[in-house]
């Protein structure tokens, strides 16, 4: 009960803070470029779907995209660079960081290190150089979802797989249980090494667990997420139920993999290779 | 009843004084790491569990363990076994308290460890786990007092007592079965995605576990009139030996599965742990070491002859305790996370504060165990006496 007015709250909040936010013009003019109108629902602006999926263009992406992405989705998640100096003023004393227990929601892999299980000696030799972005998979299936002992870790109706940075106790089940590697933990306070935090999400204490949310406040906008935006077209997202959409489309007519397929977790991003 | 834990020789208390050094240093670091966050460990984003939980799942071991005199004396009547029950029942006690202690200097919000039983998550293992813990320590601390009560006032236990002691009997498998599935149910750690892993922990357990009964049987004899018996020494010895040739036998088993399925990712951690993996070996000569421990110990077990020398005893059962923590505590919690599931290697290795911290529980544990073993042995005097 507790658990249902809360979340019924956080989607009050959520819609209220649509109307103080960017002008609805704008998010049509942004949205509108990437063929987002069908999907919103009648009466809201917000993006909906049965289940959300990402399918990733791996010949059309480039290292310049993917940084591009990269940079678009750490920043506006405020999410810590261990390489930034933190402000001596504000923070001082500042520990030394330990690189190991970096935060990341989307990052580049290498081929044997995004599909280890699909190892090949005689891989096409383009294979070897691309960089592939991995992120959190929004699994069906999601295996961190079943650990979590407090339901912080949940899924929602439309698929994506979420945390409540509230209520996770960081006990790191989640992080044990993710065949992916998606989840980074916050050893420490992440604050200090945030350098332009943005005001329209967030930030994380030490001690709690967090990941990619699939910009779950922008479709609460009616907006794209982040990284499909700054893609240039690269990255495609839909809804996976739909037969009609851009997405089932897509992967009717292209060859994708997914990562670690099978383990039965269903992943819902794809690579189109 | 209490009121014998403070009255103790000069030993005695210089032991609870030292302790109680170990236990304070071991907070003062600790409140750094509630101040800094996880930080001040050796843990990482690949390597997300490191030196508590390790220390934890062996110690549900070593709780589990007790029931090894439990079952003896209570389902099969063993009459030699009178005088040691209510130690594995404390002993029992004690590596509870330490478990849920390992827990919560592990968690990175520990003021919010309730949310466990405000939000129930009957998908998560680690709910069982807590309720199955929980359960155990309160069962032992009941059953253990109330028994050791009546003991001093020379009546019968009360008729309760019976029932709740047949119940912790599969509560103590219960722990140690629901600690293997935190591990043995993730899709994508292949060190620990086998069948064999709850048997394993097992058996390890029950070489663990009574191993230590047997050397606490000996300080025991050392520094009080308390006399556990030899005999129940000797057949606490057998049942070492059995589970630690159990044990090794399993960990065979998953050897040949994994080297001859030739699976990747069920190999690497395996390479990882015995021969070292892309040239990283950190836990290589710990892993061998805590084998050969396991193995040699076994066979001076084995043996009639070395196993009832009772000079000999307790080196045995020292071996066997610490290649079991090695096997068990090092290696079972790194070596499922090396490789991460990317197949990238990021080794640990504990930091000094985290080093330092995990004494300090064992402080905690060993202060516990002094006291309960302090009253239990001074009633069982009094009652002789």
């Amino acid at each position: 009960m507790m658990e249902k007015s809360r979340r019924s709250f956080l989607k009050v909040a959520g819609i209220a803070a649509i109307g103080l936010g960017a002008s609805p013009a704008l998010n049509f003019a942004a949205s509108d470029s990437h063929g987002l109108a069908a999907l919103k629902g009648k009466k809201e602006e917000a993006l909906k779907a049965h289940r959300w999926g990402m399918a990733i263009n791996t010949g059309e992406i480039s290292p310049e995209i993917n940084t591009q992405i990269i940079e678009a989705c750490h920043s506006a998640h405020n999410i810590p660079d261990f390489n930034h100096e933190p402000d001596e003023e504000k923070y001082p004393d500042t520990r030394p960081v330990n690189h190991k227990q970096e935060i990341k929601w989307i990052w580049e892999e290498k081929y044997n290190y995004a599909f280890p299980d699909k190892e090949d000696e005689f891989l096409a030799e383009k294979f070897h150089h691309l960089p592939f972005l991995v992120t959190c998979n929004h699994c069906k299936n999601a295996p961190c979802v079943q650990a979590c002992p407090t339901q912080a870790t949940f899924k929602r109706k439309d698929g994506i797989v979420i945390m409540d940075y509230h209520r996770c106790i960081g006990c790191r089940f989640c992080m044990a249980a993710c065949p992916y590697g998606s989840r980074s933990f916050n050893f420490r306070d992440p604050r200090p090494f945030i350098a332009e935090t943005d005001s329209a999400f967030p930030t994380r204490s030490k001690g709690v667990v967090e990941k990619c949310n699939l910009c779950a406040e922008r479709l609460a906008k009616g907006e794209a997420p982040h990284c499909v935006e700054a893609s240039e077209g690269t990255i495609i997202f839909g809804d996976l139920e739909d037969p009609d959409s851009d997405i089932r489309i897509l992967l009717r007519e292209n060859f994708a993999i997914r990562r670690n397929e099978a383990l039965g977790t269903e992943p819902s991003v794809y690579y189109i290779v | 009843m209490l009121e014998i834990a403070i009255k103790g020789s000069k030993k005695y208390w210089l032991w609870i004084g030292f302790l109680l050094l170990v236990i304070g240093v071991g907070a003062i670091v600790y409140i750094d790491q509630f101040m800094n966050g996880l930080m001040i460990t050796g843990m990482s984003r690949d390597v997300s569990w490191g030196f508590y939980i390790a220390n934890f799942t062996f110690l549900v071991g070593v709780a589990a363990g007790g029931v090894m005199v439990v079952i003896p004396y209570y389902l099969h009547d063993y009459e030699k076994f009178h005088r040691i029950t209510i130690l594995g029942e404390f002993l029992a006690v004690a590596s509870l308290i330490m478990c849920v202690l390992f827990i919560v200097v592990d968690l990175g919000q520990p003021t919010r460890v309730l949310n466990v039983l405000l939000y129930p998550s009957p998908k998560s293992m680690l709910f069982y786990d807590m309720n199955v813990l929980s359960g155990y320590l309160l069962l032992n601390i009941v059953i253990g007092w109330k028994i050791l009560e009546a003991e001093r006032n020379q009546v019968e236990p009360p008729w309760w007592t019976k029932p709740l002691i047949y119940l912790s009997i599969p509560f103590a498998i219960g722990i140690h079965t629901v600690t293997a599935y935190l591990y043995c149910g993730l899709p994508g750690r292949g060190y620990w995605l086998t069948a064999i892993l709850a048997p394993r922990f097992l058996a390890s357990a029950f070489a663990a576990g009574p191993a230590f009964l047997i050397i606490l049987c000996y300080i025991i004899k050392k520094f009080t009139k308390f006399d556990p018996g030899w005999e129940a020494m000797q057949t606490l010895s057998k049942i070492v030996c059995y589970a630690i040739i159990a044990n090794l036998f399993f960990f065979l088993c998953e050897v040949f599965v994994v080297f001859y399925s030739g699976i990747p990712s069920h190999i690497a951690h395996l390479k990882y742990l015995l021969f070292g993996y892309h040239g990283y070996s950190a836990l290589v000569p710990w892993m061998w070491t805590g084998l050969i421990m396991m193995f040699i110990g076994a066979i001076l077990l084995v043996i009639p002859k070395l196993r009832n020398n009772y000079t000999l005893l307790p080196f045995a059962c020292i071996l066997i305790f610490i290649g079991a923590w090695i096997d068990k505590g090092l290696g079972m919690i790194s070596g499922g996370f090396v490789p991460s599931p990317l197949h990238h290697v990021t080794e640990y290795a504990p930091t000094g504060k985290e080093i330092m911290i995990t004494l300090a529980v064992y402080g905690v544990g060993f202060l516990t165990l002094t006291i309960l073993y302090k009253l239990a042995t001074t009633v069982k005097e009094e009652v002789r006496g």
